[in-house]
């Protein structure tokens, strides 16, 4: 069986589909929305140099990434062992050399690293301005105003992606979780602002 | 030299992979495999399922090891059917 194709098999056995969907958004948006957060507290701190900013960008990013690939696998193997077991109960038989033995050892690996990728990648691509102003690279506007513009349209994808998952329709759940980035950026405004 | 024709296999298998995976997987195992499979009844974690093989040539051990390697568990084999090569003649 091609590598994809048994990917494919032991995400089915297992019934793990929706878990790597699921923790692909809801680790994604949390990169997404921490490098907002902290983009917009160095906006309005408005006094540290560019390599600083992503110095703790990437910090908190490489961070997040970690606590991802560490929580996902530490919980799914778990969860993972406990339903191998109860499936080796009710079939009176050891299930670690088959198909759903082998899901137990690999999917785990699987959702840990789209649970730490996820965010690292989307905190890379919204620090990737303050990379190209720092290579000396000329934008339109400020790295750092460029920066939330690329975090809000990976927000309003991900809520895109939601849409096409969910049925629904994308542009409303784009919205949806645009004006969730948006309260963020309000809410630090008014506790960081003054 | 004696060939194994048909054989009835009495299963016991996870609900995943599916009946329509689990026959495909079977017949894949032999060139000209004939697979029938007829689920019997299904529990909360497992399902009882009768497998009836054709073919000119069965290799059971092949058979038995694709049923492992997707979980199942083969309880009996409730019908054979074997040719020799005499019988042929």
């Amino acid at each position: 069986m091609k590598p994809l194709n048994q990917i494919r098999f032991l995400l089915r056995i297992t019934r793990t589909h929706g878990i790597v969907r699921r923790y692909f958004v809801v680790n994604g948006f949390d990169g997404a929305l921490t490098m907002l957060g902290l983009i917009m507290g160095f906006v309005l701190s408005s006094s540290a140099d560019l390599s600083v900013i992503i110095t703790a960008c990437l910090g908190a990013a490489i961070a997040l990434g970690v606590s991802g690939v560490s929580s996902a696998y530490v919980s799914e193997q778990a969860e993972l062992r406990r339903a191998l077991g109860e499936l080796e109960d009710a079939m009176i038989a050891d299930l670690h050399d088959s198909a759903h033995g082998e899901a137990t050892r690999w999917v785990p690996l699987l959702i840990a690293l789209v649970n730490g990728t996820a965010p690292l990648i989307i905190s890379l691509l919204i620090i990737s301005p303050l990379w190209l102003s720092k290579a000396g690279i000329s934008l339109f506007i400020s790295p750092l105003y460029a920066a939330i513009i690329i975090a809000f349209l990976l927000i309003f994808l991900l809520g895109v992606f939601l849409g096409r998952v969910s049925g629904i329709s994308w542009l409303r759940s784009g919205f949806q979780t645009l004006l969730i980035a948006l309260a963020t950026v309000l809410l630090i405004y008014l506790f960081a602002g003054g | 030299m004696v060939s194994v024709k048909r054989l009835v296999l009495d299963i016991l298998k996870p609900h995943q992979p599916n009946a329509l995976e689990f026959s495909c997987t079977l017949a894949k195992v032999g060139d000209d495999y004939h697979v029938s499979l007829t689920v019997i009844e299904v529990d909360e974690n497992t399902e009882t399922i009768q497998v009836v093989i054709e073919g000119n040539n069965i290799n059971f051990e092949a058979i038995q090891s694709a049923i492992n390697d997707m979980s199942g568990s083969l309880h009996s084999i409730d019908v054979v059917e074997v040719q020799s090569e005499a019988d042929k003649e």
